[in-house]
């Protein structure tokens, strides 16, 4: 592999940047592997390279659909945070919040991981209360994140409007200094170009037809390039996982729905945190190119056309407009929507299945970006080890029938 | 957005004026045998829902007309209603989906 660096960079600009090495191949489907992993999304090739880095698994299948990175890894408005309320969601938040931290070095690839602090607005008494529950409860387990006032929250953002005399003002914020911003579409070529270099196959354009069980015991599955025999399957599809368990027998406790988010026209410097406002459904940051990137709440029914409806983009955009007033004159350049899987407890799915080598990582709604290196990591131990990581335990199957949900609506029900 | 017309007022308008209420003909196992209702039982009704690519079998609320709940048909890809029918009728035959069939599953989502 070719080592990123200003050396090669100086090197291949001499030669007008024409001997660049492919990030990855584009292998055809071996007939056999140890390890299928369905969907080659940020939380699929995370899965794909920390199995051949931790665990030594390296003939690995990663078989995508479409193009990898297409789904809601490219599709996410790649805020990173791990201010949750719950001990079990803090720990996997964390763990990958921490490994963000490190990944561009750790890939050799740029993912600009922005720690550029990011603010949770409390626009209700409500939020007030909820939000310093939760700053207590990140001091309790380790994570740097406390409440502010709304005179600190206008020296940090200028534009906010503080004025007492709006339908929701800003009474506070939680504030996690750490809390940030990665480019989405490098985290998942970044995790690809290293799982390829680790031996792992990733074959795009490979949509699974089938999946096949025979005495409890998964075998391999069918696609679209022929069938594939594997011992183990994971599924890590986000919004079409009721597509894939469904072909295995499984049923779910998911529900898909679209997310939409939206992109400014380009403007000077104006917003340099991450800026969430939970009451009204809305949050913004500024991209490096100048964009301001809105994203909002889900809409509200079952949905796989990856379109949004209107009015869930028009209550976004209102809610912001009162809050951001400056913003009421931009221009819209862009908006697109991602299919979201949601369980009844806002908390994710890691877990093994009663069929024997089938595992799904699923179930993130609409967090999964700031996650995926943490999900990788403890998704390929459960993989390589047949039981749940100590850390993915919680968050298995068997919390829906014992009642063990892990309650996050106030953390995650609305905005990421 | 959505256009929807309330089976039991009349009404039409658009999605907003609708309240949507999840998967319909859901069965509550209490209801029919509350003695013996097992934990399984009770995440199927809670949590396991069909979430199908195609057709959906849905309850919507009249919201800003007459505040009764009706059932819908709606393809989760293309978002056509198909078909707006009573709350207390059972869900209609369409090509392709899958309501006729009993709620017991093939294999149980279990770990």
């Amino acid at each position: 592999m070719q080592k990123y660096s200003v050396f090669t960079l100086a090197r291949n600009a001499v030669n007008f940047h024409k001997n660049w090495d492919r990030a990855w191949r584009s292998p055809e489907p071996k007939p056999a592997y140890d390890v299928i992993i369905i969907g080659a999304g940020g939380h699929g090739l995370a899965t794909a390279y920390y199995l051949a880095k931790e665990h030594n698994i390296t003939n690995v299948a990663v078989l995508e659909k479409g193009w990898l990175g297409g789904g809601n890894t490219g599709r996410n408005t790649t805020i990173v945070r791990s201010n949750y309320l719950q001990d079990e969601s803090a720990a996997i938040y964390q763990l990958a919040h921490g490994l963000y931290e490190d990944l561009s070095q750790e890939l050799n690839f740029n993912i600009m991981f922005s720690p550029r602090g990011l603010l949770m607005l409390c626009q209700t008494e409500h939020d007030l209360r909820v939000m310093t529950r939760n700053a207590h409860a990140n001091r309790l387990f380790g994570i740097e994140s406390r409440m502010i006032t709304p005179r600190e929250i206008k020296k940090m953002v200028p534009i906010l409007n503080t004025s007492r005399d709006v339908r929701y003002p800003v009474l506070g914020a939680l504030y996690q200094r750490r809390g940030g911003t990665a480019r989405h579409d490098a985290v998942a070529w970044g995790y690809a170009r290293m799982a390829d270099y680790r031996g792992i196959d990733i074959i795009q354009n490979c949509e699974v037809t089938d999946i096949h069980v025979s005495r409890g015991r998964v075998t391999g599955v069918t696609t679209t390039r022929g069938r594939i025999k594997a011992a183990k399957v994971a599924i890590v599809t986000a919004g079409n996982t009721t597509r894939l368990t469904d072909m295995a027998g499984l049923r779910m406790p998911i529900e898909s729905v679209a997310l939409q988010a939206l992109v400014s026209e380009p403007v000077k410097p104006v917003l340099n945190v991450v800026i969430m406002a939970h009451t009204v459904h809305g949050y913004m940051s500024q991209s490096d190119k100048g964009e301001l990137v809105i994203g909002g709440g889900t809409d509200a029914y079952n949905n796989y056309s990856q379109r949004g409806s209107f009015p869930a983009l028009q209550q976004t955009v209102t809610a912001l407009v009162e809050t951001f007033p400056i913003i009421g004159r931009l221009k819209m350049l862009r908006q697109w929507a991602g299919i979201v899987d949601m369980t009844g407890d806002r908390s994710p799915i890691i877990s093994t299945t009663d069929i024997h080598g089938l595992f799904v990582n699923c179930g993130w709604g609409t967090g999964g970006f700031k996650s995926i290196p943490g999900s990788g990591f403890v998704f390929a131990d459960t993989i390589a080890n047949n039981r749940p990581h100590d850390i993915a335990a919680p968050f298995s199957l068997d919390r829906f029938v014992e009642g063990r949900l892990i309650d996050e609506s106030a953390a995650a029900g609305v905005a990421h | 957005m959505l256009l929807i017309k309330c089976p039991v007022c009349g009404v039409e308008g658009d999605e907003t004026e609708f309240h949507y209420g999840g998967e319909a003909h859901i069965r509550r196992p209490a209801s029919h045998d509350p003695d013996n209702v097992s934990d399984e039982d009770q995440r199927d009704y809670l949590f396991i829902r069909r979430n199908p690519r195609g057709i959906h079998f849905e309850r919507w609320k009249c919201a800003r007309g007459c505040g009764k709940w009706f059932n819908a048909a709606r393809d989760t890809l293309t978002l056509e209603f198909l078909a707006c029918y009573d709350i207390t009728e059972p869900a209609p035959d369409l090509k392709g989906s899958h309501a006729a069939e009993p709620r017991t599953p093939r294999r149980r989502a279990r770990s």
